[in-house]
């Protein structure tokens, strides 16, 4: 036994500081780089609490689910046109002359342990990924998120969703199956459709004349790398204007334009937002165990003379594939040129024209609001009629392009003429965009029109008197209802509004 | 005021005291909370356990999925109930700074760009110009690989396909066809003898052969020799994308596309009569030669597949 007293545990406690390791490491870090201020500051940015905001954060950890599941699928994926003879354990596909590119898909998902899983998990990532931007966005443009000083970030988040969009479709068509090899023909030919350029551009992506031979390589390296290497930057910058320019807050108690209102970073927001990316793994892998998804060894290699039916693209191609099918056949021959019109419409001018909408809505609507001021408090959708309905109108123009997407499935299942499926939605696609429009702007008139719309209604209080009388009397008011200055959204139940003496809507903070 | 609405209006984090009631847990009863949370993460802890068991047994891939899923899970929903329940309750507040600098600093930085780069820059007019130029230059040599190595150019071979004068029809095994092989209303893919098994033969110079009658048949005025004995041949290429026209419809002799239902009626040319197909499926002119094969007169007399710039 030592007596020596500088040894025990208390002393070297005592010498350590009052936060020991944690501090010691701290005090290192900061003499070199200077992180505490900020770190602190970082740990203290607080994040609002509104289950809306929870949809950029499915997007974001979706992203991180196909990374982590497309890095397993690289080390097992050949991208090569190579022709193989398969032999593997898919019995019926035994001594088909095979790609290589499709040969290794198929084995990744039969003789690669978890190769299936990850393989769905990441064809399911993708699905919710561009699904949860496309929500994110909506919450955005409706809430008027995107309005000064976020421009910028509306239009990485554009960039993103085209992007994100890009990549799934690049990615759908590596395994070289019946189906995906289709899509790739499509896409050659809406390529080549482009007045002008149309054959070289094909030609250049494609390495040649229809397949070419270089697409599968190409496709793959677009897919793995370049793609997800912007999108990353991308996603660095979107978060990090995010933290420079702090979270919009929906108006309530004791919000205001110059402040933010939530939980904290550290310990509480990273506690539920870690949480949550386990959640979306979770469900994504439970997606991926019990939902089959593009099961191509029932599809076949692909062959270009050979073709399934019924087959519908990815849910994002949709809107595209329904344009393609119900636009006429209206083409231009002139002068010794054609003009495709009736591809180059629908899959180029429309997407085109859709996203750069996107991209210059917020400059638009500074230029006709004549609003060029900061906004950090949101607005409610309501409060907003024509951008809400405007874009009421486009997600619905959207909706009936995706269902035109299935003309032949419809008109099977419900044993319609093709025809008049084809014509029924030619019609929804024109008409209901300008029934959407009203409709939403006549709701959200309505909506505005309730007083107090979006809050606790006052009760009444009915008593029987003695002879039998029912009398009605408004009961005494919640201590809510005398908050005017902010009389905006739906007030989460946590915070209770209370009288304000100064009357301004600043903050108050509890006596100490 | 009650304490309770107290603890509801938004503080600021920084400066609270340990004890402040804001940093209590949200839970009216912590230590039941902390328990149902023990057990969702103990779930959590023991499925991931098993996706290992079973990752190393090599089980089936719904179980790898279902234990992974269910412990990824649980663990999740363990630990956002951990932050939310058992974590400071707040609400918290947080001041916003005000973005932008002061106009000082702006004119500052104004100033900066412009005197600097009017002294240093625009002085010197030949450097810069020197400069451009040599970045222009090599902009432009930058988009030589396109032309050079991305692929070949187009020229011609949009415009033709591998049918010759005299070419006999083959199918996907390479195999002749003869007259009297194919029943009447029955389809076959054919390919120019020796491209069968090209990718150009299967991508461009795909042709269906449909035997509509056993008489000459006759598909538009100027057509009359080009389907004897009821053979009829036509382009598989989808005039509007380029999707094999796989499907026949043999009671209403219609070629249909699965990919977007364009429909060609058979009989007179391949005229589409239904969808976004713009053209005619080209029509291949056949002849029977003297052993009694198929085979065509000369190739299409005009590019197959979908629509282009330099198409007329």
């Amino acid at each position: 036994m030592s007596s020596d007293v500088i040894n025990t545990k208390r002393s070297k406690k005592q010498a350590a500081g009052p936060y020991g390791r944690v501090g010691k490491a701290i005090n290192e870090l900061d003499e070199r780089l200077g992180v505490a201020k900020g770190g602190r500051t970082f740990m203290d940015k607080i994040f609002p609490d509104h289950w809306s905001f929870m949809l950029g954060e499915i997007a974001l950890y979706s992203f991180v689910i196909l990374l982590a599941t497309g890095i397993f699928l690289t080390l097992y994926y050949i991208p090569s046109t190579a022709l193989v003879t398969y032999h593997g354990s898919y019995l019926p596909l035994d001594g088909q002359r095979v790609t290589q590119a499709f040969a290794s898909t198929v084995n990744l998902s039969f003789a690669v342990r978890a190769g299936l899983l990850m393989r769905q998990m990441h064809h399911w990532a993708c699905d919710i990924f561009v699904g949860s931007i496309v929500v994110h966005m909506a919450r955005v443009f409706f809430t008027g998120a995107f309005r000064k000083p976020r421009e910028l970030n509306w239009t990485i988040g554009t960039t993103l969703l085209i992007l994100a969009i890009a990549n799934g479709f690049l990615g759908y068509s590596l395994p070289d199956d019946l189906v995906s090899g289709t899509g790739i023909r499509i896409a050659y030919s809406i390529i080549l459709s482009i007045p002008l350029v149309g054959s070289y551009l094909a030609f250049w992506v494609f390495g040649g004349n229809f397949p070419g031979t270089a697409v599968i390589p190409r496709f793959f390296i677009l897919h793995v790398l370049i793609i997800p290497l912007i999108i990353i930057g991308l996603v660095g910058a979107h978060l990090f204007l995010l933290v420079r320019q702090k979270h919009t807050q929906f108006p309530g108690k004791g919000r205001t334009e110059k402040n933010v209102v939530g939980t904290p970073m550290f310990p509480v927001f990273m506690a539920k937002t870690t949480g949550f990316l386990f959640v979306v793994s979770g469900v994504t892998a439970l997606l991926g165990a019990f939902a089959q998804i593009n099961p191509i060894w029932q599809f076949g290699p692909y062959t270009a003379s050979r073709i399934s039916y019924a087959v519908q693209p990815d849910w994002y191609m949709g809107f595209l594939d329904g344009a393609l099918r119900i636009w006429p056949s209206w083409s231009f021959h002139s002068f010794g040129y054609t003009i495709p019109f009736e591809v180059f419409i629908p899959a180029v001018v429309l997407p085109g024209l859709l996203f750069n909408i996107a991209y210059v809505w917020p400059a638009l609507e500074r230029k006709f609001t004549n609003d060029h001021a900061l906004h950090n408090l949101l607005d409610r959708p309501s409060d907003r009629p024509k951008r809400t309905a405007a874009g009421v109108a486009v997600l619905t123009l959207l909706g009936m392009l995706f269902i035109a997407s299935s003309t032949d499935v419809i008109a099977n299942f419900f044993r319609l003429p093709l025809n008049e499926v084809l014509w029924a939605m030619r019609i929804l696609c024109i008409v209901s965009p300008f029934i959407a429009y009203p409709v939403t702007y006549l709701i959200c008139k309505e909506v505005q029109a309730v007083k107090g719309g979006g809050k606790r209604k006052t009760a009444n209080i009915v008593t029987r008197t003695t002879e039998g009388e029912y009398v009605a009397t408004p009961a005494p008011k919640y201590i809510d209802d005398e908050h005017q200055e902010l009389d905006a959204t739906p007030v989460p139940i946590y915070i209770v509004e209370t009288p304000e003496e100064t009357g301004t809507g600043g903050v108050r903070t509890a006596p100490r | 005021m009650s304490d309770h609405d107290e603890l509801r209006t938004p503080v600021s984090l920084q400066g609270l005291k340990a004890d402040d009631p804001h940093l209590q847990p949200l839970a009216k009863n912590p230590d039941l909370v902390e328990r149902v949370i023990a057990v969702t993460l103990f779930l959590g802890v023991v499925l991931v356990a098993a996706f290992g068991a079973c990752y190393w047994v090599n089980a089936k891939p719904w179980t790898l999925g279902a234990t992974m899923g269910g412990g990824l899970f649980f663990l999740g929903v363990g630990l956002i109930a951990w932050g939310k329940y058992l974590m400071p309750r707040g609400p918290f507040v947080e001041e916003r700074h005000e973005l932008a600098t002061s106009e000082e600093d702006r004119n500052a930085m104004a100033a900066a760009i412009v005197e600097r780069g009017g002294g240093m820059v625009q002085r010197r007019k030949l450097l810069g110009g020197l400069l451009g130029g040599g970045l222009g230059i090599f902009g432009i040599v930058a988009i030589f690989p396109l032309l050079r190595s991305l692929g070949p150019l187009p020229k011609g071979t949009l415009f033709s396909t591998d049918w010759k004068k005299g070419t006999y029809l083959v199918d996907i095994t390479g195999r002749r066809i003869s007259v009297g092989e194919m029943a009447v209303g029955s389809i076959v893919t054919v390919y120019p003898e020796g491209q069968q098994n090209t990718d150009r033969g299967q991508a461009v110079d795909q042709t269906v052969l449909i035997r509509v009658s056993n008489e000459n048949f006759t598909t538009q005025k100027g057509r009359e020799t080009w389907a004897p004995s009821g053979y009829v041949a036509y382009s598989k290429l989808c005039t509007h994308l380029g999707c094999p026209v796989g499907l026949y419809e043999q009671e209403l002799q219609l070629l249909v596309c699965p990919c977007h239902q364009s429909m060609f009626n058979v009989t007179n040319g391949a005229i589409p009569q239904f969808g976004p197909a713009p053209r005619p499926l080209p029509q291949l002119p056949l002849y029977i030669d003297s052993a009694g094969y198929l085979r065509s007169q000369k190739g299409f007399d005009q590019p197959v597949g979908p629509g282009f710039w330099e198409r007329s």
